[in-house]
């Protein structure tokens, strides 16, 4: 058996393994990243980006079918057809050119890929095939699983997320189970390409991890694109006979919903199985591995970070993650403690929160003031055909300190920028008040948030 | 619910601008009538501004130290009815709500408080700017960079003080924390230790009077100081006596009423010495009245308050009124009254005299008389060396307005009455 040495053992490639070994090549760590499947995790090959890339699909799509109808822009075409499969080629060059990046970047600072799946020894060793790694720093970073349901394994018309990024074909009813960002996002992308869609979601509301507010303009998109909702709905089981989805109903009784594929979108778990985690016998938070605020777990010199160490399960958490435990690994003083991290869901219209919403604020006992901005307002928003959605800020009342960010509305993704930068700069109202934003943008509705909080907005 | 505009008042002496001194409630606070809101102070008095109604504060109009306009709004509070504000009433809607100063009488001083040329009116805020204490458990307010600089140095944010808005903490108060080096929260610091701290204490209030004061008086008027040293073993002897005889029942005498006497006695030769010098309007008053200042050392500050009509009274009343005076100043509780109106200035650091000082003339005043403190001394009298208590009266005067003769006289005169105590009290 080969036996290799190093300073920094990373297992798994995702956003955070890969920023980590990155960072760490950039300090002079030696180091040596194990990943079983492809570089870039989650992510980049089943996750963020391909779903990206089909939900623009979807909406250039939609757009040219709704101009081939009746376009108030005077734009006529001829009735568009897709070839799906050209769709997931084109999104797979995406995914190969990042995949193919992240190798670039992680041999230019020197990092050592090893492709096999890892075998935990004991905190200090691991296996890849018949190579025996020895390091000093061992850093877990093996993401996260779609959660799934016993009643609905994963098979034929039965899909997850993974499969649903890469369809052979389209169905002709798509029923989605699970009203979360993940559900809803692939749900209106595969409306938009022409599927009709159902969302069968137990909870009362759609996004339920978001106050009634801001989830209330995705709401009435969905009616608008035709998708019907289930909402206090939950999953019996599947004929595979018939084609149809036993749901029970509110009262009791149950419903049946021909279809002929199923996406069960329920949530994501930590990846904590198959790679012998159980040796270090690590300390755990739930399902996830508890970390400190450096991301240290219960073992010393062995470091969790991203998806395995729990929620917000997001990406660009992870990297942060990754960064700070190369840094810390390299003998700087770091701890890992945001002002706030952004959630950002791809839905129509697009929805982000920032910070605390008025509910956590509340409940944290804080007075604070918060006011909206309506896109209805915004110029920009016009030129967009969007009109739906808000900007929202959630600030102290003593001193106006700013605590929270919330929009939805078309394209209001890009502004978590601007809200993640305002938050962790410390900045109050009057900062963002007196901040000339560039008309005209959607970037206007921030400042004017801030302003109407003031008590003094200006365009409405 | 309507709205009640408090606007800064004026206090009646002709004056454009009020410094806003503290702030009694915050915005939210609830207040009942007649709780004092604010502090403002005008020459060297503060007054109390009173809520003429029931409510809750809305907004505050300035921060302490601000010097605001007569008329600018100070408060607002909202109440139940219709208040007295609106949005887009005329200015002249708006109801003025006149505080009620210490005393209704206009003081009898002439325009002696020079109004502080200060910032232009405040304009209304809507919320405090003052930054908040945090809690305990409450995350540092800092910037990433300030954040990764603070654990780069090793440094717990938590105990750095923040000056930025809503307490953030600026590289500014790191480099400052920084600076004070990790020995300066322990006792037993390295006493040659180099120091690089500053602190700022910003120029408000009754500094800010002061130093204008002070300004006011070396630039306007043309200081002759002088010095001579008087005898006190007589007027000391008949002092202790006094003491020893009434002072179980009339009190002690210091040696400030026989001074008090004197110059009432000494003026009475030098009219031009106890006058008051209006260098605009080019006109110089005499007084008949003796109204004696006496600087006085408070918490705050410098403090003249002022010994009314000291010639009618006798050494005792003048004793009384010096003590109860001087009490007054250092508890603040001094009316406006009480510290305006002087015609001539006693000024005494007691123990701390000194050989000879330097004294700043109290304007509009032509004189001002410094007291050094005694102590023994060898003196050659009828060619015999004595031991003799001797004291040094310093004294300036404004050379505009009196002469260098003038002057030395009338310390002469001092001078001979407190060297020949009977005379003090000979008609």
């Amino acid at each position: 058996m080969q036996t290799l040495n190093t300073t920094l053992l990373i297992i798994g490639g995702g956003p955070g393994g890969y920023v980590a070994a990155i960072r760490a090549g950039q300090l002079g760590i030696n180091t040596i990243l194990v990943e079983g499947q492809a570089l870039g995790g989650t992510c980049l090959n089943i996750g963020c980006i391909p779903s990206k890339a089909l939900i623009h699909v979807a909406e250039q799509f939609h757009q040219t079918r709704q101009h081939s109808q009746h376009s108030a822009l005077g734009i006529s075409v001829a009735a568009p057809s897709l070839d799906i499969g050209k769709s997931v080629e084109w999104k797979d060059g995406i995914v190969d050119r990042l995949t193919t990046g992240v190798a670039a970047l992680l041999k230019k600072h020197k990092v050592q890929v090893i492709h096999g799946w890892a075998k935990v020894v004991d905190g200090k060793t691991v296996d890849v095939g018949d190579t025996r790694i020895q390091c000093e720093h061992l850093l877990l970073a093996t993401g996260s699983n779609s959660v799934n349901l016993p009643m609905l394994p994963i098979g034929g018309p039965i899909i997850s997320s993974t499969e649903a990024l890469a369809p052979k074909s389209l169905p002709k009813h798509l029923v989605v189970v699970g009203g979360g960002y993940i559900g809803l996002e692939l749900g209106i992308a595969y409306r938009k390409l022409g599927a009709d869609v159902s969302v069968v979601e137990a909870q009362e509301r759609i996004l339920p991890a978001y106050d009634a507010e801001l989830t209330q303009p995705v709401h009435e998109e969905l009616k608008k694109l035709g998708i019907k909702l289930y909402l206090k709905h939950s999953v019996q089981g599947f004929d595979s006979e018939a084609n149809t989805l036993q749901v029970s109903e509110p009262d009791g009784g149950t419903l049946r919903l021909a279809t002929d594929r199923v996406l069960v979108a329920v949530g994501r778990k930590p990846n904590t199985q198959g790679w012998n985690l159980e040796a270090l016998n690590l300390q755990m938070n739930g399902a996830a591995i508890k970390i400190d605020n450096r991301c240290a777990t219960s073992m010393r010199n062995v470091w969790a970070i991203g998806d395995l160490s729990g929620e917000p399960m997001l990406a660009h958490r992870a990297m942060a993650q990754g960064e700070m435990v190369a840094e810390l690994i390299s003998g700087k003083n770091r701890e890992f403690n945001p002002t706030a991290i952004a959630a950002v869901c791809f839905t129509d219209p697009e929805l982000v929160v920032v910070g605390k919403t008025p509910d956590e604020a509340k409940a944290a006992g804080v007075d604070c003031i918060v006011a909206s901005f309506p896109f209805a307002a915004n110029g920009r928003a016009m030129t967009l055909e969007s009109k739906s959605g808000f900007v929202r800020v959630v600030a102290r009342r003593d001193n106006h300190l700013i605590l929270g960010w919330q929009a939805v509305g078309v394209g209001v993704s890009e502004l978590s920028a601007a809200f993640g930068q305002s938050l962790e700069m410390g900045a109050r109202l009057e900062d963002i008040a007196g901040t000339i934003h560039a008309h005209p943008t959607l970037g206007e509705a921030v400042q004017e948030a801030a302003l109407r909080a003031l008590g003094h907005a200006l365009h409405l | 619910m309507g709205t009640h505009v408090i606007k800064m008042p004026d206090i009646g002496e002709g004056i454009a601008e009020v410094e806003l001194s503290a702030w009694h409630v915050k915005v939210g606070d609830l207040v009942v009538e007649d709780q004092v809101l604010a502090d403002v102070m005008t020459d060297k008095a503060m007054v109390d501004i009173p809520s003429p109604v029931h409510g809750k504060v809305i907004s505050l109009g300035g921060v302490p130290g601000e010097v605001m306009a007569v008329g600018s709004i100070l408060i607002s509070i909202e109440v139940e009815g219709a208040g007295n504000y609106k949005e887009s009433a005329q200015p002249a809607a708006v109801a003025e709500v006149k505080a009620e100063p210490a005393k209704a009488a206009p003081a009898p001083a002439p325009k002696v408080e020079a109004v502080a040329p200060g910032k232009p009116a405040a304009a209304c805020r809507p919320a405090p700017v003052a930054p908040v204490a945090r809690t305990a458990d409450e995350r540092p307010l800092a910037s990433p960079a300030v954040r990764k600089h603070a654990l780069d140095a090793g440094i717990q944010l938590r105990l750095v003080q923040g000056t930025g808005p809503a307490g953030r903490i600026l590289h500014e108060d790191l480099d400052a924390y920084l600076a004070q080096g990790p020995g300066a929260s322990s006792a037993a610091g390295n006493a040659y230790r180099e120091r690089h701290d500053e602190e700022q204490i910003p120029v408000i209030g009754m500094r800010r009077k002061i130093a204008q004061r002070m300004q006011d008086a070396t630039q306007r008027a043309a200081h002759f100081s002088y010095v001579e040293e008087i005898d006190v073993t007589a007027v000391e002897e008949l002092r202790a006596h006094l003491n020893e005889k009434h002072g179980a029942s009339r009190g002690k005498l210091t040696l400030l009423p026989f001074l008090v006497r004197a110059l009432v006695v000494a003026l009475r030769d030098f009219p031009q010495i106890n006058a008051r010098y209006d260098d605009e309007a080019q006109v110089i008053t005499r007084l008949g009245a003796v109204h004696v200042g006496i600087a006085t050392q408070a918490d705050i500050g410098l403090m003249v308050p002022v010994v009314r009509h000291a010639e009618a009274r006798s050494l005792w009343d003048s004793a009384g009124e010096i003590a109860r005076l001087a009490t007054a100043a250092r508890n603040g509780k001094a009316s406006r009254d009480e510290l305006s109106g002087s015609s001539i200035t006693l000024t005494s650091l007691g123990a701390l005299g000194g050989i000879v000082s330097t004294p700043v003339l109290n304007l509009p005043e032509v004189a001002i008389i410094g007291v050094n403190k005694i102590v023994e001394r060898p003196m050659v009298i009828k060619g015999q060396i004595v031991i003799r208590k001797m004291m040094n009266l310093s004294s300036s005067f404004d050379h505009r307005v009196v002469d260098g003769m003038d002057a030395a006289q009338f310390i002469q005169a001092l001078r001979g009455l407190l060297e020949q105590p009977a005379t003090l009290f000979v008609e």
